[in-house]
């Protein structure tokens, strides 16, 4: 029964999308039409072709839902190296002209590349990771098979297609200019639904838990999927110019739609690279250490500041702009405030490794989730410095922000994502253990040292440019052009690309030693079946 | 009064005293006598049913 009503609703979506082809105003609009007219057609297809077909049903209720977390390993290592060489590229678009080729104006200069490089580092790589850990974590630590059945995997298909459609948009010139919120409004309607589902997954897993207590990781990951949907839902309120265009007009005006944007961008940080990857943290390290996390106390008092004081920082990135005083000395003092509970969660962190410290000379791994939550702090520190007035005078709009955002996105939300993911590949695909320590102590060195060659490299250049576009000569002009800039940036641009080049070697090391754990790591048998005593 | 003002003086009057007031009494909470005891076992969810859901017999004290 239920396969009519998919194929009717295919059937429709199908022949809409067909019409809309045809009536197609804009390249990118028609594109995605056709992509969309394909996927439906197909899915029809397979669906009839298994419609009135003798049903084999199979109790899978002793068992986790893992398919559906091992596409999304393999989809997060996929986004990830995709995204990384994005980056790389567009650093070396800045450091020379040239590489905008002319053949490709207007689809593949710095210009497109750069939101499909944000949001596939973002949201394919970063998304596709908390996907696949939440899905993991949950079900574990509610001793709970997924809630929704198939429900699952069309998160993870949905999830897909919207990077798809935002990926290919931008490059055709889809985009509402929005930072981090790109996509146009059909592509955001289409995450909305996949949003729900995932809310609806996650949270039916956590109501049928068997465990009386909702572990905080778990917090954690619902903090950050029910605030992306807020931010979302709010920062994308759009009415489309024509049903059959992709252009779209927000409802916010002025500095009010400025200040809904970053409110969003910066919760989009807060919520989506933070309390998403806290979560993972408070997973993943007390597993990797073998010992509980520090203090939960800790971890409780953690969460409700985190939760409590995020969501007013946004101000911080509007200082001297048509914002009034008093909303963005409210960002700078919250922002300045945060530091004490991101320092609380980066010592529960850190601390839970005490009394098995000397796992870090052994263990790889557990030192790549070590220097992420080392990364977590130091840019955690860094970010209430600049959102300062006097110091953001300094920053703002200088390449110190860059060097900021990737201290935290490379060495927090990267390295803590690579540690889950060689955690978790030998568990799902049940090998003993990793095919070699050593390509993970390789991929480790090759990340830090591209880590710090970036940042110092930004640090270096943003305080120059900040410092050149502030001086003025005994006459009070300005001294400098805002070409000088320009060319004086030009040798801390190359170190930045070849930092960039370090950590997508680590990251293709990395994704070589996965597969190869997948082919030839010893199986793991005999102990699979026998279960773990509760105490 | 107009909508503006209004919301704005609720805002930070009695919506911050009330949030003020709630995350105080989570601190509050959280260091409630027999805690220790209780977020000892909490803490150690993650070292349980690694491999396979509960039973739905098994309950957990």
């Amino acid at each position: 029964m239920s396969n009519y009503i998919k194929l009717i609703v295919l059937g429709v979506i199908a022949v809409f999308a067909a019409i809309a082809t045809n009536y197609a105003r804009d390249l990118a609009y028609q594109v995605h039409a056709i992509l969309v007219m394909l996927i439906a057609g197909g899915l029809f297809i397979w669906t009839l072709r298994n419609t009135d077909e003798p049903e084999t049903f199979v109790d899978r209720s002793g068992e986790y839902m893992d398919g559906v977390i091992r596409y999304g390993v393999i989809a997060t290592a996929f986004w990830g190296v995709i995204g990384f060489l994005a980056g790389t590229f567009i650093a070396f678009q800045l450091a020379f002209p040239a590489l905008n080729f002319e053949w490709a104006q207007g689809y593949l200069n710095f210009g497109r590349l750069r939101p499909l490089h944000t949001s596939a580092v973002i949201f394919a790589f970063g998304g596709n990771a908390l996907l696949a850990t939440s899905f993991y974590v949950v079900q574990r630590t509610s001793a709970a098979r997924l809630w929704g059945g198939n429900l699952a995997w069309f998160v993870f298909w949905g999830y897909q297609l919207f990077i798809v459609l935002a990926a290919t948009g931008y490059v055709l010139g889809g985009t509402q200019s929005k930072e981090y919120a790109e996509p146009e409004w059909y592509v955001d309607l289409w995450l909305t639904i996949v949003w729900v589902a995932y809310l609806a997954v996650y949270l039916g897993t956590i109501i049928k838990r068997k465990e009386p207590h909702i572990y905080v990781a778990n917090w954690f990951y619902l903090a950050f999927i029910v605030t992306v949907a807020m931010l979302h839902v709010v920062n994308n309120l759009t009415i489309p110019v024509s049903i059959w265009g992709s252009k779209s007009v927000i409802v916010w005006s002025g500095v009010q739609d400025a200040m809904i944007q970053w409110w969003y961008g910066h919760n989009a940080v807060g919520f989506f690279l933070t309390a998403g990857f806290l979560g993972m943290m408070y997973y993943f390290i007390p597993k990797q250490a073998e010992r509980p996390v520090f203090s939960y106390k800790l971890s409780i008092i953690h969460f409700w500041a985190l939760i409590f004081l995020y969501i007013w920082a946004g101000p911080h990135h509007l200082h001297y702009t048509a914002l009034p005083d008093w909303a963005s000395t409210l960002g700078m003092v919250f922002s300045v405030v945060l530091w004490m509970p991101s320092w609380g969660g980066m010592i529960n962190g850190l601390m839970t490794l005490s009394g098995a410290w000397d796992k870090l000379r052994t263990d790889p791994v557990i030192r790549m989730m070590v220097i992420s939550v080392g990364f977590y702090g130091m840019s955690t520190f860094e970010g209430p410095m600049m959102s300062i007035r006097a110091v953001n005078s300094l920053s703002h709009y200088t390449d110190w922000t860059i060097g900021h955002v990737h201290s935290g996105a490379l060495g927090w939300n990267g390295m803590i994502t690579f540690g889950a993911l060689y955690y978790l590949v030998p568990v799902l695909w049940k090998r003993e253990r990793l095919y070699s320590l050593q390509m993970v102590s390789w991929h480790f060195w090759l990340a830090t040292i591209g880590i710090v060659l970036y940042a110092a490299s930004m640090w270096v250049t943003g305080i120059m440019e900040g410092l050149m576009w502030r001086e003025v000569d005994a006459n009070g002009f300005l001294v400098n052009s805002f070409a000088d800039t320009v060319a004086a940036k030009f040798p801390m641009y190359v170190v930045r690309a070849l930092g960039g080049v370090m950590f997508v070697a680590g990251a293709v090391i990395m994704c070589y030693n996965l597969w190869m754990t997948v082919r030839k790591a010893p199986a793991k048998e005999a102990s699979l079946t026998v279960a773990v005593p509760a105490e | 009064m107009e909508e503006y003002t209004l919301l704005r003086q609720f805002a930070d009057s009695w919506m911050l005293l009330l949030l003020f007031s709630v995350f105080v009494g989570i601190i509050i909470w959280v260091f409630r006598p027999g805690a220790s005891k209780e977020y000892k076992d909490t803490a150690n969810i993650p070292f349980r049913h690694q491999d396979k859901p509960a039973e739905s017999k098994e309950a957990r004290p």
